[in-house]
């Protein structure tokens, strides 16, 4: 039995009529769409609720459906947004501010002053920098429906900074009604005034998220410049398709499938890159920051000599590599700010720039009286930056004697242990690794493991009061010189007593089909303002 | 026949319960907390701890439990506690890729399997079984996200015939429905076609030396006639057990099948709350798979009796 070459022609001329068929039946349907931008995201987005939660793909779905009273632009300046203007009494104690004209949620009602204030209270519940603010407010009054005034218990120079805040939790301005949920509940109405508007019964989480462009968005006229200027959406829709697996998220750019795919695993980008028409860009001007942070409750690591000794061995060269794979990806960043920001500096830093020293780290080992105690280092193998960095410091720590245990698990597991107190032996932990996007740490307000108010801090739980103090002077610093001098003492205080410790700082390159233009450079993935040809 | 069909799905409200008991249980005592997953990674202890109070998660487990429970004797599943979206929902979503998907790999594989088990059987020894055992082994050996990768390439990449991920639910269209089905059907089906395809050779081998195939031969019936409606009918309980037991495996199998397409379907949905700690989830789905097992195993019993008469309930 067999086919004749007749009957192969045949077959494989109408396999490929039903496959030509077959396309161009897809073909139509996407057409009829209008102007739709593919995007493969970070992340899946879980949550709607930008202020419940800092993961950083609901920030960004934020960005989308919210707008913002005011937002940092390329240089470091704060720009209304939202805002028309606003005025500062003599006294410094008195903001006013004007929304522009126009505005409006996606149910078609105005923005008033009341959605204002309350979006910005139930903001100032949760984020660091927005309870700092809430502290030194005496009272938000509405004027009237477009203007509304912060009073302030003393002068606190840093108003517009918190509400131009550009990463995690941005202050956005939702409805009242919804804003007026307690800030530990979660939210389900993405209702916001922002450049696109969400299709939730179209919303299929771990899959799928669809916005389109909100028609009755007044723009502001400047040119855009990260969350700054004109949020103008030249799709007419926009699909976030959530690729789990790396290797079909590339075949799927490389086939033309999707339009943009966010992050790239260092691995597929000399893929990607032999594509000519898929662009392979670094669109994050600041990256972001590996750390190294220590359990500063229990031995070994509650003791400052030995936290001394790791920071002599870490050379940032070789986590950046293990984190980017190519050099031009990851470099060395010994600020405890972020580089290229206003307040990053080269105080103290010659303990993680200067010469690695073995020697003078196995002495520090020595003086500590180290005496062999299990160190539990917990890795997440299912997040390649977290994993990569964990990985150099296990070889590093034998290189100087310490007994080190790699705990793997995943990121769910570990974030859960990182919470626990207790020594290495009833489940508790010794050093784990994680990073932040560089506009996390730009300053003492944002810098959360920077802290040294004990229990009060961040995970690991470093107890150090001149720290504190420092951060307390920098809180009342008026100028931006008084400010930096604060930042480069409180600098110079970390790399004596190593609250934790910087690795590396790497970009993550994006990938987008070269029929893509107008992608903003920012530290945040912005979708406003591209344009697909 | 109705009083044993009834009597088994009676029979299905202790397993779940047990099922329900167990894994309710296992999540309980397993390492993890949503609430710190939910809080993000800046967030402090003091917040990670309003949310898990807020999410119930402070409770202890009977009353943890009980409630759970009580919510679903009223028919609810819970919510999800990422999403904020009803359980069944979500699993709502996600039932129609995979069904689709479970579907189209059965055809494949049964369709492809059956008539090259009964083709080795019956040539067997010769070229035409090595070749199909050939293709067994292979299909076995093969991880399945490999051949996944293989198919992209070629079809996707090179050929440029059919896309590389996604889904297209059938009611936007047969054409583009089936175009997103047939490269994961394929993946997923080679593995079965494998396994049923062996055990068809092995089960048509035996019915082909009993002496009443011997006699059909002698009587000068056709080859093709003895094949299928004596041997192929007496063969088929074994054959239907392990087609049975495929669909059971299949709901494992749709895991990686549904990451590599990238199919928002049950499976996907099943790792994601796993990873995340989405407790309302994992119990939703968990309890949705235990009563599907319960309820394929019981079709396949019932089978039984349409292709051998001796077999009554």
């Amino acid at each position: 039995m067999g086919f004749s070459l007749a009957g192969r022609r045949l077959f494989a001329g109408a396999a490929a009529g039903v496959v030509l068929a077959l396309g161009a039946a897809t073909g139509n349907l996407a057409l009829a769409q209008g102007k739709v931008l593919k995007f493969i995201p970070e992340a899946d987005l879980r949550s709607l609720d930008p202020i419940w939660t800092t993961a950083y793909i609901t920030r960004n779905h934020g960005y989308m459906v919210y707008d913002v009273l005011f937002a940092t632009d390329a240089n470091f300046k704060i720009q209304p947004q939202m805002v028309d203007k606003w005025e500062v009494s003599k006294d410094n104690l008195t903001y006013t501010f004007t929304l522009r004209d126009g505005l409006k949620f996606h149910d078609g009602t105005p923005v008033r002053s009341a959605d204002c204030i309350a979006s910005i209270e139930r903001w100032g519940k949760r984020d660091v920098f927005g309870q700092k603010l809430a502290e030194m407010t005496d009272t938000w009054t509405a004027v009237n429906d477009k203007t509304f005034a912060l009073k302030l218990k003393k002068p606190f120079p840093y108003v517009l900074d918190a509400l131009g805040k550009p990463s995690s939790n941005v202050p956005f301005i939702m409805p009242e009604k919804v804003a007026r949920t307690d800030a530990f509940t979660q939210i389900t109405d993405p209702t916001g005034s922002g450049p696109f508007k969400m299709v939730k019964d179209q919303w299929v989480p771990g899959s799928k998220v669809v916005y389109v462009k909100n028609t009755d968005y007044v723009p502001r006229k400047e040119p855009p410049s990260w969350g700054a200027g004109g949020k103008i959406a030249k799709v007419d829709r926009v699909e976030w398709i959530y690729i789990p697996d790396s290797a079909t998220a590339a075949a799927a750019i490389n086939a033309g499938e999707v339009d943009w795919w966010q992050q790239l695993p260092p691995d597929l980008i000399p893929v990607l890159a032999k594509n000519k028409d898929i662009k392979v860009d670094n669109t994050d001007p600041l990256g972001s920051i590996g750390i190294l942070r220590f359990n500063h409750l229990q031995p070994p690591f509650n003791n400052q000599k030995l936290r001394q000794a790791v920071l002599a061995m870490v050379d940032q060269n070789d986590y950046a590599i293990a984190i980017a794979g190519d050099p031009k990806n990851g470099k060395a960043c010994a600020s405890f700010f972020t580089c290229g920001t206003p307040l990053a500096n080269t105080a103290g830093s010659d303990a993680l720039s200067g010469k690695r020293d073995v020697e003078k780290a196995r002495a520090l080992v020595k003086e500590s009286g180290y005496k062999g105690e299990k160190i539990i280092l917990m890795t997440a193998t299912d997040q390649p930056i977290v994993h990569a960095q964990a990985l150099v410091t296990q070889e590093m720590l034998r290189k100087i004697g310490l007994n080190v245990e790699l705990a793997a698990s995943d990121w769910g597991t570990l974030i859960t242990r990182r919470s626990s107190k207790e020594g290495v032996d009833k489940g508790g932990w010794s050093v784990f690794h994680t990073w932040f996007v560089g506009p996390d740490i730009t300053s003492p307000a944002l810098n959360s493991p920077l802290r040294g108010a004990g229990d009060k801090s961040w995970f690991g739980w470093p107890t150090d009061p001149k720290l504190e103090e420092l951060r307390d002077a920098w809180f009342a610093a008026q100028t931006p010189a008084d400010q930096k001098k604060v930042a480069e003492e409180m600098q110079k205080r970390a790399f004596e007593t190593v609250p934790y410790i910087p690795t590396a700082q790497f970009i993550i390159p994006t990938a987008y089909r070269t029929n893509l233009s107008g992608v903003i450079i920012s530290p945040v993935t912005f979708l406003w303002n591209v344009e697909k040809k | 026949m109705l009083r044993y069909t009834l009597k088994r799905l009676l029979a299905t409200i202790p397993v779940m319960g047990v099922v329900a008991l167990f894994v309710f249980s296992l999540l309980y005592i397993s390492p993890g907390d949503p609430a710190a997953v939910i809080a993000g990674d800046i967030a402090t202890e003091a917040d990670i701890a309003r949310i898990r109070a807020q999410l119930g998660l402070d409770q202890p487990y009977f009353t943890r439990f009980g409630t759970w429970l009580l919510a679903l004797a009223h028919g609810d599943l819970g919510t999800s506690i990422f999403t904020n979206l009803p359980v069944s929902r979500l699993i709502g979503q996600r039932i129609e890729p995979t069904a689709a998907l479970t579907l189209c790999t059965l055809i494949v594989a049964v369709g492809l399997a059956v008539p090259l088990g009964v083709l080795a059987a019956a040539r067997a020894g010769g070229w035409i079984d090595r070749v199909v055992m050939g293709i067994s082994v292979l299909g076995f050996s093969v991880p399945v996200f490999v051949i996944a990768y293989g198919l992209i390439l070629l079809f996707s990449i090179q050929l440029d015939w059919l896309p590389v991920q996604g889904y297209t639910s059938i009611s936007e269209g047969f054409v583009p429905f089936i175009r997103h089905m047939i490269l994961p059907s394929i993946a997923l089906g080679l593995v079965y076609m494998a396994l049923i395809a062996r055990i068809t050779r092995a089960s048509m081998l035996d019915v082909l030396a009993q002496d009443y195939v011997r006699t059909a031969n002698a009587k000068g019936l056709a080859p093709r006639a003895v094949l299928t409606r004596h041997a192929l009918k007496n063969a088929a309980v074994p054959i239907v057990t392990i087609i049975g037991i495929g669909v059971a495996l299949l709901i494992g199998g749709v895991v990686v099948t549904e990451t590599v397409f990238a199919i928002p379907g049950i499976g996907r949905l099943t790792v994601d709350a796993i990873l995340r700690r989405d407790y309302p989830i994992i119990q939703g789905v968990t309890l949705l798979f235990s009563a599907l097992y319960v309820i394929v195993n019981l079709l396949v019993d019932l089978s039984y009796s349409l292709f051998d008469p001796r077999i009554r309930y």
